[in-house]
């Protein structure tokens, strides 16, 4: 296996577009550094991507947000700016792993792992957030729930790897959250999860996106379950049809960390109590 | 394998090795440099046995390749002590038996100290948060939070004596 460090994206593209055996993007490692040691991948190349400025930036402005693929869940964390106008992301982002994990793990690299129980993913849906995707022939802009394909595939080409993460100007008046359900407060991994952010006008819900993580292949998007509060003060019915629209989204598996029965009535659950809490986050009464 | 060489500094030392580059930090630190504080436990981050600061923030060495700490600055449990003079923590883990078999206590002690570093007055909700990445067999952890709580309070307590000399 061989180690390289270069410092520009394009270049890092190059060199996982020419490998010609099995290359791999490094950043936290906290999944990859894993999945070698149990003897699940034997990489040719690690591409580590924590030297190229633009994947260490953090950026936050009025014209958007900017989190770059190597920045960490601690440095995501630290920065109370991007925390107060996303706080379902930020949340999201930290309740991965412990603080050993947080030193290390990357946003980017929880959506490329492409679990179906990534914390990060629903709330970054939700939130409508965007990836900067560079190759070896130039560069596209892709929404996060086009990214995972299947459970441990992405839609990435090879040659591709993110470059950042990209949220929205924020407007006034909204608000998002993420919950997750696990057996455990920390360490654990999401047996169900849902990400609701929202903007209101007068008092009524103008816009939202709900997402949910860990009820299917991938984190889905479920339109219906925005459809269903959109327009409302967010009465107990426009919450009962938001957990009907969530239930009917999911076609999770049965296994040990939940039934399939299960997941699918807490999925409504959790998007319930999350719209709850975007809604007073966006100054909802 | 292609060997990697590698300059870095721990626990103040100017370092230099070269491993194959797939090697984790703990394997340098443990077979290469002859740091055995840090333990081995799971290798894939979930015990905290290995935790080492890389740039001052707490991290697992076995989920670390040794090839990343170019030009970086790592601490390990060999670092806490100056020279024969127990760090607080070191001496209250001892104080509270706040530890059994040993094995995970270098863990613990490191991430208890990123902890403090950080937080001078945390609240037992927030010392188990930051130690969850740390298992112990052993003791319930309940000995763990009383040194670590000790040990925030005499830290506390040290720096009010500081600044008020600081004043006088």
């Amino acid at each position: 296996m061989r180690y390289q460090r270069p410092s520009t994206t394009k270049e890092a593209a190059l060199l996982l577009h020419d490998e010609r055996g099995s290359a791999y993007v490094l950043a936290g490692g906290t999944d990859l550094l894993v999945r070698m040691k149990l003897g699940h991948i034997e990489p040719d190349l690690l591409v580590d991507i924590k030297h190229i400025p633009a994947m260490s930036a953090l950026s936050h402005s009025a014209k958007g947000t900017r989190i770059g693929a190597a920045v960490s869940g601690a440095q995501l964390g630290e920065h109370t700016k991007i925390a107060k106008a996303w706080p379902g992301v930020v949340e999201a982002a930290n309740l991965i792993g412990s603080d050993q994990v947080q030193s290390r793990c990357t946003m980017v690299g929880n959506l490329c792992n492409a679990s179906p129980a990534a914390d990060s993913v629903p709330a970054l849906i939700a939130a409508g957030a965007k990836v900067a995707v560079v190759g070896p022939n130039g560069r596209r802009t892709v929404a996060v729930e086009k990214i995972a394909a299947g459970p441990g595939r992405t839609s990435l080409a090879k040659g591709e790897l993110v470059e950042a993460v990209i949220l929205p100007p924020r407007s006034a008046r909204s608000g998002d959250a993420y919950l997750r359900l696990t057996p455990r407060t920390e360490m654990d991994i999401a047996v169900v999860s849902a990400g609701v952010n929202l903007t209101l006008e007068r008092g009524r819900i103008k816009s939202a996106r709900v997402a949910l993580g860990a009820v299917a292949p991938t984190a889905l998007l479920v339109p219906a379950a925005a459809r269903a509060i959109i327009g409302t003060r967010l009465d107990d019915e426009a919450l009962e049809r938001l957990a009907a629209a969530c239930s009917a989204a999911c076609h999770p598996i049965d296994d040990k960390r939940g039934t399939i029965e299960y997941r699918t009535t807490v999925a409504g659950v959790l998007a319930k109590r999350a719209a709850k809490i975007a809604f007073q986050r966006a100054g909802g009464a | 394998m292609a060997a990697v060489l590698v300059s870095t500094t721990i626990n103040g030392d100017a370092t230099e090795f070269s491993c194959p580059a797939n090697e984790s930090l703990l394997s340098v630190l443990r077979n290469r440099l002859g740091l055995t504080g840090a333990k081995e436990g799971c290798s894939t981050g979930d015990c905290g046995a290995c935790s080492v600061t890389l740039d001052g923030r707490i991290v697992c060495s076995c989920l670390v390749l040794g090839a990343e700490v170019e030009g970086r600055e790592i601490n390990t449990i060999e670092g806490m002590a100056a020279d024969s003079d127990l760090h607080p923590l070191q001496a209250n883990f001892i104080e509270h038996a706040a530890l059994q078999c040993g094995i995970c206590t270098p863990g613990f002690l490191m991430a208890a100290k990123a902890l403090l570093d950080r937080n001078p007055d945390p609240s037992e909700t927030e010392i188990r948060y930051a130690l969850a990445g740390n298992l112990c067999r052993c003791t319930g952890y309940d000995k763990i939070v009383r040194a670590v709580q000790a040990t925030a309070k005499q830290l506390r307590q040290l720096e009010k004596k500081k600044s008020r000399r600081k004043k006088a």
